[in-house]
């Protein structure tokens, strides 16, 4: 769906203005919006650009700089934490070779941390964008990783 | 039988979707009773039900209907699904598992305070659970559970799903409904409360999504009824999100007086390979963190006042002796940093503050002087912010002081061994 149709699915109302946001993101390649898409975002529901830049900048799920393709959410809180055996994140970080809160040369992951998911009772879990992957061990991380670049869990 | 099941009895009975199953699993029965009845009758069988809010906060739910019914004009009822206290996902199984229970409450709620306009906010990570909910909506607007006339009475009320983009704040019910109205999530000064001025200034009523599938069970059974399962602190049952060093982590219903102690042995299974008890965390990581001594205590909001604290919205989190007491409020306090929406001087500079102290814990370079400034840094936080979450995120520190006091002793002690240690090596 074009910037167009999502405004209209949402009746350009203002007070849409997160969920606009959220529908944009999900279409774009790299989990982001751009200056240009907030501004003719601010201008078709007329509030003021700043105001677009306040909610994009306050929710966490929302990006303006460019990201990977699949964003890779490593739960850090405490039941995670708890259950986490051999450290997910390190983990991650040492197979994709970047830090947590970047990005691969490629721009095909991104990883981050994130609070608590829900799933604490399938603790540890990460989510690759929108599924959630429970129960982790480091052989399963390691294969939904390869899954992911064979292109066979998208 | 350690479980009482009011709220989960159709869970794995249907598959969440089809509304027939639901009907021929005894739903919409509360609903079609309520609509008999009249709006203040309803309000007071709920007020029999001694229901309390199962959010966190629990208060009790009729007064905040009944102010609903002494107010003219448009209303609005709003279902809090944001969810996000570390160590909770009672209301991600139900709305997944039974996301018509969670309407079927609603839908009571809504025709007791005269509502016509509803609002159910999920958290944005809940994928599942909000693809689900957008069909339930879709479905029930077309078989007349929503939209004018439902089941051939006057009584009409339409639902809207908004999903949350990342922002814990935003179940802190003033965030909520800026985030409702498509604004960062700061919470308001109060009052007014949302049943004065709430969305678009329109009196509204804000519950929790387990507070209102609770309201189904209270009309088939009357107030009196569900009044007698719990205790004689608290009434009706309560989900409990079971997680940590244990073996069948999970979700578990319970009667309010149950002993936390069988919910971790019987139901849990017990700590994984037997490892004794360290230390639990209640009601999430704004809860506090108790001994084993005390887990004979049972759950109820009433008779679990500690510290201002209250069960929350039922995490118990389960530490063993293995696990770093100071690890765990370290990442207690770094969630609270990246969560505070930075309204108030203490909230947003006070758990950068608390991070550095803990890290020191952790790192074994602590002293008495941190440890001071870690006590009065807490204080302040609980006493002088504006919302819940600054009010009630020290409280796992406050908690361990008083109850593991000499831990931080330790620590210290141990941080100027290391030194000199370090110094040596040097
Ligand atoms: C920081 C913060 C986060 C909260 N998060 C939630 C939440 O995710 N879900 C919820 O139902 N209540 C949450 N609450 C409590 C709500 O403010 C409010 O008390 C609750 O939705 C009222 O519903 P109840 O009376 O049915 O519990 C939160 C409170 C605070 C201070
Ligand atoms: S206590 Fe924290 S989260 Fe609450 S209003 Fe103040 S800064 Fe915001
Ligand atoms: S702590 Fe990881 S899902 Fe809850």
């Amino acid at each position: 769906m074009n910037l167009h149709n999502i405004l209209k699915k949402h009746e350009f109302k203002k007070d849409k203005l997160i969920e606009i946001l959220i529908d944009v993101q999900h279409e774009k390649p790299y989990n982001n919006i751009t200056e240009k898409e907030v501004e003719s975002i601010a201008k078709a529901l007329e509030l003021p650009v700043s105001h677009v830049c306040g909610v994009m900048s306050f929710y966490t799920l929302l990006s303006l700089e460019k990201r990977g393709k699949y964003i890779i959410q490593v739960c850090k809180d405490v039941p995670c934490f708890i259950n986490d055996e051999f450290n997910i994140l390190k983990t991650l970080e040492q197979t994709l070779n970047i830090q947590c809160g970047e990005t691969t040369d490629d721009h095909f992951f991104t990883l981050e941390e994130s609070a608590c998911l829900g799933h604490c009772d399938e603790a540890p879990v990460m989510r690759i964008n929108d599924t959630m992957y429970t129960n982790l061990t480091k052989t399963k991380v390691f294969r939904i990783l390869e899954q992911y670049k064979e292109g066979t869990l998208c | 039988m350690l479980e009482t099941k009011l709220l989960t009895e159709r869970f794995n009975h249907y598959d969440g979707l089809n509304i027939n199953h639901y009907i021929d699993l005894d739903g919409f029965n509360a609903l079609k009773k309520a609509l008999t009845m009249s709006p203040g009758d309803i309000v007071h069988e709920i007020e029999l039900s001694k229901l309390t809010g199962r959010g966190g906060a629990g208060f009790p739910t009729y007064i905040k209907m009944k102010s609903m019914l002494e107010t003219e004009g448009k209303k609005i009822l709003v279902c809090n699904a944001d969810e996000g206290e570390p160590g909770h996902f009672k209301d991600r199984y139900l709305l997944e598992k039974d996301p018509y229970l969670v309407l079927e409450g609603m839908l009571i709620s809504a025709y007791a305070i005269g509502a016509k306009q509803g609002y159910i906010y999920i958290r944005g990570e809940y994928d599942n659970a909000i693809k689900q909910f957008s069909k339930v909506i879709a479905i029930a607007e077309n078989k007349g559970y929503l939209g004018k006339r439902i089941l051939n009475t006057d009584f009409e009320f339409t639902l809207e799903l908004r999903r949350g983009a990342g922002a814990y704040v935003c179940g802190e019910e003033f965030a909520l409904m800026e985030s409702i109205e498509g604004k960062p999530g700061r919470t308001r000064v109060k009052p007014p409360y949302p049943t004065e001025k709430g969305v678009f200034n329109h009196p509204t009523l804000i519950n929790n999504v387990e507070t209102f599938c609770n309201l189904p069970s209270i009309i088939e059974r009357g107030g009196e009824g569900y009044a007698q399962i719990g205790s004689e602190y608290a009434t009706g049952t309560k989900l409990i999100c079971l997680s940590g060093h244990v073996k069948e982590k999970g979700l578990y219903e319970v009667a309010y007086g149950t002993p936390i102690i069988d919910v971790i042995n019987t139901l849990g299974g017990g700590t994984i390979n037997d490892i004794p008890i360290q230390m639990v965390q209640i009601g999430g990581a704004c809860g506090p963190i108790i001994p084993p001594e005390l887990l004979s205590m049972s759950i109820d909001n009433e008779a679990f006042e500690i510290f201002d604290a209250k069960m929350g919205a039922g995490a118990i989190i389960v530490m063993d002796e293995n696990d770093d007491m100071f690890e765990l409020i370290l990442r207690n306090m770094e969630f609270f940093l990246h969560e505070s929406c930075g309204k108030c001087a203490p909230c947003r500079e006070g758990h950068i503050q608390l991070v550095h102290l803990l890290k020191k814990f952790v790192n074994f370079t602590a002293t008495d002087k941190d440890f001071q400034s870690l006590r009065s840094l807490a204080e302040v936080i609980h006493t002088t912010t504006l919302c819940g979450l600054g009010q009630t995120s020290p409280t796992s520190i406050i908690s361990t002081l008083k109850y593991f006091e000499r831990m931080y002793h330790k620590r210290i002690q141990q941080s100027n061994k290391e030194a000199k240690h370090d110094r040596v090596t040097d």
